[in-house]
C-alpha cells in the first residue's frame, strides 16, 4: 500500500525561518534511510505559504487569493509519499519524522480505486482511473 | 497506546529492523538459524514489555541491545563449556579479548556491510533456488512463514521444512558470512538477482482472485532490489534489475481487463501505466547506464522496457531501438527465446519478411521445439505476409502445443481468420 506522511507547518516555516542544522541534518538521514529501505517514493516540502495562492471557482467566476495564509496549524509542511505493507509501517517512519521535527505528522493511506469497488460501477472506475493517470497522478 | 496499537507497532518495527538485527547479531554467532532466534527473542521482549512502557524512542537500536545481550550470554556459556573441556584436557582456543568487546565490536560494526553479508548468504549457490528464494523472504524480507507459503501457493509445512533445511545447509558447508570478492562476485550476485526477479515474476503472475499475499510479492521484490541499489550503488545490473521491476510494476493495472483476462502489451490502455514508478524506472535505467560500459541482461532489458514506457502510445514504440537492444541480449544470453523476441521486434521495424528470416533460422533450434510461441509468431508473420495456408497450420500447431486454454482459443480463432483470409 501507498500512505503519505505529512508534516505541517508551523510559524517559523511560515516566516521563512529555515529549519535548524539539527532538524536538516535529521530529516536528511531519515529521508536517506527510508530510501535504503526502499519505502520513499516521494518526499517534497512546501515553501511557506506567502509564496502560494488559493482558488476557487464559484458559478464559474474565478477567485485566487494569494498567500500567506492565517491558520498555519492547517497548513502543510511537506509531504512524503511511501511505499508500505502496512499502516503500522507508515506510522512507525511517520513517528521517526515527528520526533526530528518535534511536531505533530499526519498519516494517511492513499487512495486505491478498489476502495470504490462498492459505490462506483467499474466502468466508471476505469474512466477515473484513466483521468487521474492523465494527469500524472500515481 | 492500547495493547492493539502497540502490537502493531511492533510488528512494523520488526518488519523495519529484523533484517539489520539478524545480520549484526550473524557476525558474533555465524549461524543463520541461531541469529535469527536471537532476533526473535528479542522481540518476544519487546512484546512483553513494550505493551507496559511504550514504544521506545530508538526501537531498532532497542531490539539491537537485547538481541545483542542474549548473544553475549551464549557466547559466554559456550566459552565456559569449552573451558570445562579444556580443564577435561582438551585444547581450548582462547580469544584473548573479553567476550563483550568483541561482541561489541561485531555489532557496533557498519550494519549495512552486515547486511550485504546476510543477503550473499540467504542466496548462496549451495542451497537450491526455492530455499534461496524463501529464506531471503524470511531473513531479508521479515515475512513470516505462513506469509511465504500463501505466497507461493504451497502448505506452510513446507515452506518451514525448506527454512529449516536451508539453514542446516549453510551451517554445514560452513559458508563464511562474507561478501564475494574479485571474480567471484559477478557469478553471486547473479544469483541474488535471479531470486530478486524470481520473487517479482512470482507475484506478476497472480492472477485475480489469488490470495493478496501472491501480488504483494511484486512489490516485495521491489523494495529488496531497492535495498540492494542502496547497499551496492556502484553495480549496474542492480539497478538494472531495480529499473525493470519497476517498469514492469507501472503496467500493473493494465495488464487485467475488468472480467479478469490478461491484456498484451501493445493493447495495454497507457494511461493506466504508473508514471510514478515509470519515472522510477527511467532513472534507475540512466543510473545503471552511466555505472558500466558493457551492459547486462536486466540492464538490456529494463532498456527494452523503457522503449515502451516512453511511447505514448503502441505506434510510436521505437522498434529499431528494440531489435537492436535484443540483438545484444542475444550476444550475452545465447537464448533462442530472446532470439524469437528479436524477430519479432525486426518485423515490427523492417517488416514481416525481415522477422520471417529469423524465426525460420530458429525451427530447427532443439530448445524451442514444442514451444508454442515459435508457431505462433511463425503464423502471425505469415499472415501478414498473405501466405494464409501456412499461417493456419502454424496455428493449429501452436494451439496444439500450449497449455493454456485461454490462449488455445485465442490461436483457433487466428487459425480460423486465416482459413478465411483474414490477418487477425
Amino acid at each position: 500500500m501507498r500512505a503519505m506522511i505529512i508534516n505541517k507547518a508551523d510559524e517559523s516555516t511560515e516566516a521563512g525561518i529555515p529549519p535548524s542544522q539539527k532538524v536538516l541534518v535529521g530529516v536528511g538521514n531519515l529521508v536517506d534511510e527510508m530510501a535504503k529501505a526502499g519505502v520513499l517514493l516521494v518526499g517534497e516540502g512546501v515553501q511557506p505559504s506567502s509564496k502560494g495562492a488559493r482558488v476557487k471557482v464559484i458559478d464559474g467566476r474565478r477567485t485566487v487569493t494569494d498567500g500567506p495564509f492565517a491558520e498555519t496549524k492547517e497548513l502543510i509542511g511537506g509531504i512524503m509519499l511511501v511505499q508500505v505493507r502496512s499502516i503500522d509501517e507508515a506510522i512507525e517512519w511517520a513517528a521517526r519524522l515527528a520526533e526530528i521535527l518535534e511536531s505533530e505528522v499526519e498519516v494517511r493511506p492513499v487512495v486505491e480505486l478498489s476502495d470504490f469497488d462498492d459505490v462506483l460501477p467499474p466502468e466508471e472506475i476505469a474512466r477515473q482511473q484513466q483521468t487521474h493517470d492523465r494527469l500524472g497522478g500515481t | 497506546m492500547t495493547a492493539t496499537e502497540t502490537h502493531g507497532a511492533i510488528d512494523a518495527v520488526w518488519r523495519i529492523e529484523s533484517p539489520r538485527i539478524i545480520a549484526g547479531v550473524m557476525r558474533v554467532v555465524r549461524d543463520v538459524g541461531l541469529a535469527e532466534e536471537l532476533a526473535q527473542d528479542a522481540l518476544v521482549a519487546a512484546l512483553e514489555q513494550w505493551p507496559e512502557s511504550g514504544v521506545p524512542r530508538n526501537p531498532g537500536a532497542w531490539l539491537m541491545t537485547i538481541a545483542k545481550r542474549k548473544a553475549i550470554d551464549l557466547v559466554r556459556r559456550k566459552e565456559n563449556y569449552q573451558r570445562k573441556l579444556a580443564e577435561l584436557g582438551h585444547d581450548l582456543e582462547t580469544t584473548g579479548e573479553g567476550v563483550e568487546d568483541e561482541v561489541d565490536a561485531a555489532l557496533d560494526g557498519d550494519i549495512e556491510d552486515d547486511l550485504l553479508r546476510l543477503v550473499f548468504t540467504a542466496c548462496h549457490p549451495v542451497l537450491s533456488t526455492e530455499a534461496r528464494v524463501a529464506l531471503t523472504l524470511r531473513l531479508l524480507g521479515g515475512l513470516k512463514t505462513d506469509e511465504i507459503a500463501r505466497a507461493f501457493l504451497v502448505p506452510e509445512a513446507t515452506i518451514a521444512q525448506r527454512i529449516v533445511r536451508a539453514k542446516r545447509t549453510l551451517a554445514k558447508a560452513e559458508v563464511p558470512y562474507e561478501v564475494p570478492a574479485g571474480p567471484e562476485l559477478a557469478e553471486r550476485l547473479s544469483s541474488v538477482l535471479e531470486v530478486i526477479y524470481l520473487v517479482f515474476n512470482e507475484g506478476y503472475s497472480a492472477t485475480a482472485g489469488d490470495d493478496w499475499m501472491r501480488p504483494a510479492l511484486c512489490d516485495e521484490a521491489l523494495r529488496l532490489g531497492r535495498v540492494l541499489a542502496g547497499l551496492m550503488p556502484k553495480e549496474p545490473e542492480v539497478h538494472g534489475l531495480v529499473a525493470l521491476m519497476e517498469i514492469q510494476a507501472s503496467r500493473a493495472a493494465a495488464r487485467t481487463a475488468p472480467d479478469g483476462t490478461p491484456v498484451l502489451l501493445l493493447d495495454q490502455d497507457r494511461s493506466r501505466w504508473d508514471r510514478l514508478l515509470i519515472r522510477r524506472g527511467l532513472v534507475a535505467l540512466e543510473t545503471a547506464g552511466e555505472l558500466g560500459d558493457a551492459p547486462g541482461p536486466y540492464l538490456l532489458q529494463a532498456a527494452i522496457a523503457a522503449c515502451h514506457a516512453r511511447a505514448r502510445t503502441a505506434d510510436y514504440t521505437d522498434w529499431f531501438r528494440i531489435a537492436e537492444l535484443y540483438g545484444v541480449l542475444v550476444q550475452i544470453t545465447s537464448s533462442p527465446v530472446v532470439e524469437l523476441n528479436r524477430a519479432v521486434a525486426v518485423s515490427m521495424a523492417a517488416g514481416p519478411a525481415a522477422g520471417l528470416e529469423l524465426v525460420d533460422g530458429l525451427r530447427d533450434e532443439p530448445a524451442l521445439q514444442g514451444y508454442h510461441l515459435l508457431p505462433s509468431v511463425r503464423g502471425d508473420l505469415l499472415a501478414k505476409l498473405g501466405r494464409y495456408d501456412e499461417a493456419r497450420d502454424e496455428f493449429d500447431l501452436a494451439a496444439s502445443l500450449t497449455r493454456n486454454e485461454r490462449e488455445r482459443s485465442m490461436l483457433l480463432e487466428r487459425s480460423a481468420a486465416a482459413a478465411r483470409g483474414d490477418v487477425r
